[in-house]
């Protein structure tokens, strides 16, 4: 199910999990750059990931106003909307 | 008073972290003056260059260095314009006339860098109500390019002609222009594009392509022409960007296109407009490189048996390289500290290759960056793998 924010963040997080190096207690609200020490080419890299599950792309200039997993999940979701 | 500084702490913390393990700083290498191509001056011993991107050794072609002395006697060294104003001299359209007819198309523009010849093309034929499409390892110049566009950016991934196909589909109903950007070679890895691939694509959905030959013009192709000259597709490429500063040995780039839209390119991009204009001499010396390359075709035969030997070296030697055979060969490796010891290691026993750290490389993982030229001896690639392997039995890799 990916026809909300709820369920999207739920998607990235267990994407998120599958990465060892990420830390455990993430949620909807842990910042991608700050909490899960993630660079500039490692967002855009999982960005990359999680437009392949929802068959959506995610422009550049969209993911600077991008800070926690859930502002991920909106911006997917109104792209999607979008599309749709 | 807030630090203007501070946001650079991150920055900071790397560079010292760095730097403090290294017994030299990576990116303030001097070469103190080259001794021919192949060899320079370096901490005052004479080291192998493997790290120049100077493919056909030609930033030593005698030619080039005569046609730059004289032009300067005559010309003097410097425009002190922009193109658009005081900047134009005849032999700039000279340089494009030449660059057209090499390249067998109806228009050249001359850029004053490679990296602006990047910047100029994107930003002047693309803006916000257009998209990009970007291959995911693309250069800084072109991500800047799409920056300075203000275009939707979308990355595809690294050669993967299914995933760039699969982004297109998503945007038929976008009204804007789709221009497509790959390379030809990839500076970092060494990896060739599969740009026939990505003609086909763009041609059944309606989009544009722009392909960065600067590390393959010269270098690839029966004539030099690139990679499209290579894989056949040149028809279907509509921009070809590229630089000076590899296989010509000078400064400066250029796009080439057969669309005649392109005139008004040079009202319309910035980095083209707002810089002075290539001095005369290195215009000269960069015609007489041309010449010298078109003259001499056997150096592109040396320069792939050179990257053959090079690449089949390490790989025997167990070091892990790109799968690609082409002058730029990336041994990977998997920390940074284990690079930075390699890498100084190499140095010190008289090879120079270039130390490339995340996230300036894909998948995040650092690479001793090789670069093959035409003037490297047999005898001097067999000593830089001999170096490697010493140093990688050294570490234990």
């Amino acid at each position: 199910m990916t026809d909300s924010i709820t369920d999207i963040s739920a998607m990235i997080i267990e994407k998120l999990l599958a990465n060892p190096k990420v830390p455990r207690d993430i949620d909807g609200n842990s910042k991608i750059v700050e909490d899960l020490a993630f660079d500039s080419l490692a967002v855009m890299n999982f960005v990359m990931e999680i437009e392949d599950e929802l068959d959506v792309s995610v422009p550049l200039d969209k993911l600077a106003d991008i800070r926690t997993i859930n502002d991920l999940a909106a911006c997917l979701l109104t792209l999607k909307a979008a599309q749709a | 008073m807030i630090d203007i500084f501070a946001k650079h702490a991150g920055l900071r913390e790397s560079y010292d972290g760095l730097t403090a393990t290294s017994p030299r700083n990576p990116f303030e290498v001097v070469i103190e003056r080259p001794v021919s191509a192949s060899v320079g001056i370096i901490e005052g011993r004479e080291t192998l260059l493997f790290g120049t991107n100077n493919y056909l050794g030609l930033s030593q072609s005698k030619k080039a260095i005569e046609a730059a002395v004289e032009t300067a006697e005559t010309m003097g060294v410097g425009t002190t314009g922009s193109r658009i104003a005081n900047g134009t001299f005849g032999l700039h359209r000279k340089l494009e006339t030449r660059l057209a007819e090499f390249f067998r198309r109806k228009h050249c523009m001359v850029f004053s860098t490679g990296y602006q010849a990047n910047l100029g093309t994107i930003s002047a034929l693309v803006n916000k109500d257009d998209v990009l499409l970007l291959d995911a390892d693309s250069h800084a110049s072109i991500y800047d390019g799409a920056k300075l566009s203000g275009a939707q950016v979308i990355r595809f991934r690294h050669n993967d002609p299914v995933d760039l196909e699969k982004r297109l589909a998503r945007l038929k109903d976008h009204p804007g222009a789709k221009l497509i950007v790959a390379e030809g070679i990839y500076s970092m890895t060494g990896n060739v594009a599969p740009l026939d691939k990505f003609v086909d694509i763009k041609t059944r959905h309606g989009a544009y392509l722009m392909a960065d030959e600067a590390h393959s013009f010269g270098v690839m192709g029966t004539h030099g022409r690139g990679v499209a000259e290579v894989q056949g597709c040149e028809d279907g490429i509509d921009f070809v960007v590229g630089t000076f500063s590899k296989s010509l040995g000078t400064v400066g780039g250029y796009c080439v296109t057969d669309h005649d839209g392109v005139d008004l390119m040079r009202l319309c991009s910035r980095p083209y407009m707002f810089t002075a204009s290539l001095p005369p001499e290195i215009i000269a010396a960069t015609m007489a490189a041309l010449e010298d390359m078109q003259e001499h075709p056997e150096l592109r035969t040396k320069l792939q048996d050179n990257a053959a030997r090079l690449h089949a070296g390490l790989q025997k030697a167990g070091l892990k390289t790109g799968e690609h055979i082409s002058p730029v060969v990336a041994v990977t490796l998997e920390t940074v500290d284990q690079a930075v010891a390699f890498w100084n290691a190499l140095l010190e026993n008289g090879v120079y290759v270039n130390l490339s750290l995340p996230p300036a490389t894909p998948d995040n993982r650092p690479l001793l960056r090789c670069s093959v030229m035409a003037a490297h001896s047999p005898e001097e690639i067999d000593r830089a793998i001999a170096v490697f392997g010493e140093v990688a039995r050294h570490f234990g890799l």
